[in-house]
């Protein structure tokens, strides 16, 4: 350690408190040789070309078999009746996010609705899925309390976490909704773990879990998806690819925007599918679920969408190119789906009024609630962190 | 017995008693049964559904891990060097010592991680002892035994832990400590310390294989005519405070030694509590003993860095003199 100046300035005429030196022995010093590598030319391989988002789309459609491109009509009011309240719900929290009543960082699913509500729609209670901090969908989707996550993002005792977890970490373990995470891709493992417990039970339940086109880039991600097929695990790996890595295009940080292919490289079916229809989406989870529940082992399926909003509930979402922005909301999930079901005659359209005003008045009573309920107390603070509170108390 | 065979019989028992037990890691699986042979012939006995070889992958096996105590399992995880633990990082601190918490209690994560101090002549990156790091981490235990038989009750005591226990071997002690081992089952409470020795001019509070210099030092001390009183405090969180204050309380010094760097070292906490707590009572200042603050030398000598136990013996004539 050596003298401070400051400390010198500020105790004029006091000797230098520093520490005893340990054993400084000083450095030996080896003499090497320097060899000096060949320069060499690396191999360059040529890529499949690039296709823009819509381009991977199109590309998904024409291949859509018509004769597939169906569901029965109650799964389809179900499917909206989901996609809606997910709309719903996300549109509340942004406003009360931008009016200043919520002070929570929020990540909205605007454009995930029909891609949420397809994978939700295939799974049972007894199945499980691990989100990531944009999860809003996912959890209602997947048949979460509302009342215990929207008290959940007030930081209320009632909260489906007793506000200890926050919107970034919704769950609801009751309907298999295990956990959501705020570090991008780090779920994937996890959910890999659960296929493990799965296939050691010997039951045919499957795991989910979604992450962004963003988590295909980190580390984690990999491991899982050779793990996950090395031991032919029942997980379905749903990747939400919005084209944005938070404020960078898909493009820019990724040397090959063909995430479904990446699954070749670790033996693992895959399929990429238009994640702005949640006909076809459904389709797409129902085949990745039937794989994995006969014990087929793990798929990669990459719903294609755009992100219609910004990263967070409150970020700047300037830098998006406008007319991408605006072809992109031409198919604005909600609102196109509910015009195919009125088209298609699924329902009446006074059934699916009824469905929207239903859903309006659940979430609206949802918020209210919440607003009421106390927070945690005190005597909250020193619980779960581990079984027995008593170890943390007085550290 | 080895402290290697005595992990192995708790894994055995374990797994014996609780089929939800399973062990994940890297070469874990017969014929090679480990890099140190602790889990040799346990695939062989419960099949490798249960004791999972994997690829070389420490996010994803301690991930894995995780996804496998939230469903249902007890599984143990192995990391081979504490230095890996630092790949596997985000998922010991940000999901396995949290996921109980931020699920208000919903998601309990029962999973051991068995983790090995290494040694110096396998250089800075095998050699760390870094159990700070995950003291400072709140929602995870820590576990460092200092002989055989306290491996074996200790490690069957994470194991039946409903929280996630970190589990500090180390390379060296894995061969050289040996002792009779309790056979069948046998558990060590977590958050008790043992006297090893007991003294009355100087409390000497360690842990895993610095106890041993300890023990070293107070013979030396006893011949010296100072009484060394050597507490080995197993798990470190949680930490035995109750032990560590009273025997401070009657010896009235106090060296903390630890293999860690001692610049905020877990000694530092545990030297700062005495002081508060004892602060009247103590006839001279908490000293404390730790690794030097370098990486861990190669050079088997000329560059100090472990404390000794001449260290010790030089601090408690200090403290005595």
């Amino acid at each position: 350690m050596v003298a401070s100046a400051r400390a010198r300035e500020r105790y004029p005429g006091r000797p230098a408190r520093t520490s005893r030196q340990r054993g400084a022995d000083g450095h030996r010093t080896i003499d090497c040789d320097t060899t000096t590598l060949e320069s060499y030319e690396p191999t360059v391989r040529a890529y499949a070309p690039q296709h823009s988002w819509e381009q991977m789309v199109t590309n998904t459609l024409s291949e859509t078999d018509p004769t597939r491109n169906a569901l029965s009509p109650a799964d389809m009011l179900r499917l909206y009746r989901s996609m809606r309240l997910i709309a719903a719900v996300d549109q509340r929290i942004n406003q009360e996010v931008r009016a200043g009543t919520l002070n929570a960082a929020t990540y909205p699913v605007r454009g995930l609705e029909g891609s949420c509500a397809a994978v939700g729609l295939n799974l049972r209670p007894v199945d499980q899925l691990v989100s990531t901090y944009r999860n809003l969908g996912d959890a209602l989707a997947k048949g979460s309390s509302l009342d215990a996550l929207v008290a959940e993002i007030y930081g209320r005792l009632t909260g489906a976490s007793k506000g200890k977890g926050g919107a970034m970490h919704l769950q609801d373990q009751s309907v298999g909704f295990v956990t959501s995470t705020g570090i991008v891709g780090s779920g994937i493992p996890i959910a890999v773990g659960l296929g493990v417990a799965a296939q050691l039970d010997g039951s045919d339940r499957v795991v989910v879990t979604t992450f962004g086109d963003g988590a295909t880039s980190i580390g984690a991600f990999h491991e899982s998806m050779n793990l996950a097929s090395l031991w032919r695990l029942p997980v379905i790996f749903v990747c939400q690819n919005n084209q944005w890595g938070e404020h960078t295009p898909i493009a820019e940080y990724a040397a090959s925007t063909d995430l479904a292919g990446r699954a070749a490289a670790y033996a693992m079916a895959s399929a990429r599918v238009d994640g702005f229809d949640p006909i076809a989406t459904a389709l797409e989870v129902r085949v990745a679920v039937e794989r994995a529940r006969r014990g087929e082992g793990p798929t990669f399926l990459e719903v294609v969408t755009y992100r219609l909003t910004g990263h967070s509930g409150v970020s700047d979402y300037s830098y998006v190119p406008k007319d991408a922005l605006a072809r992109a909301l031409e198919r604005d999930p909600v609102p196109t789906f509910r015009r195919r079901m009125v088209e298609q005659g699924v329902a009446p359209v006074a059934e699916i009024e009824e469905i929207d005003s239903q859903i309006a008045a659940e979430v609206d009573a949802a918020f209210s609630k919440a607003l009421e309920e106390p927070f945690p107390p005190p005597s909250e603070r020193f619980t779960d962190v581990f079984a027995d509170e008593r170890l943390v108390q007085g550290l | 017995m080895t402290m290697a065979a005595a992990l192995n019989s708790a894994l055995d028992h374990a797994m014996e008693l609780d089929d939800k037990v399973i062990i994940i890691g890297e070469d874990v699986a017969d014929p090679a049964g480990g890099v140190l042979k602790v889990t040799k012939g346990l695939s062989t006995k419960y099949g490798t559904g249960r004791v999972r070889a994997t690829p070389i992958a420490e996010q994803a096996i301690v991930g894995a891990a995780i996804g496998a105590a939230l469903g249902g399992y007890r599984p143990v995880a192995e990391v081979m060097y504490m230095d890996f633990t630092a790949v596997a990082l985000d998922q010991i601190v940000n999901h396995a010592a949290k996921l109980r918490y931020m699920s208000g209690g919903a998601s309990p994560v029962p999973l051991t991680i068995r983790t090995c101090i290494g040694m110096q002549r396998f250089g800075a990156q095998h050699a760390q002892s870094l159990e700070a790091w995950f003291m400072h981490t709140p929602g995870i235990k820590v576990v460092m035994p200092s002989t055989a038989t306290e491996a074996k009750g200790l490690l069957a005591s994470c194991i039946a832990d409903d929280d996630p226990c970190l589990f500090v071997e180390n390379f060296a002690m894995v061969f050289s400590q040996k002792g009779d081992v309790p056979v069948g089952e046998f558990r060590i409470p977590l958050g008790e310390a043992a006297v090893k020795r007991a003294g009355s001019d100087v409390s000497v509070i360690t842990y895993g294989a610095a106890v041993h210099t300890a023990l070293e030092a107070a013979e030396q001390a006893a011949a010296a005519g100072i009484s060394l009183e050597v507490i080995d405090l197993r798990t470190l969180m949680p930490l035995d405070w109750d032990t560590v204050l009273q025997s401070v309380s009657l010896t009235r010094r106090a060296i903390v030694l630890h293999d860690a760097t001692m610049f905020c070292g877990p000694g530092a906490e545990i030297a700062a509590r005495i002081h508060e707590e004892l602060f009247e009572e103590l006839l001279a200042p908490v000293k404390r003993l730790g690794a030097a603050y370098t990486p861990a030398p190669y050079a088997p000598s000329g560059l100090p860095f472990l404390p000794t136990a001449a260290d010790v013996l030089a601090g408690a004539k200090q403290l005595t003199g």
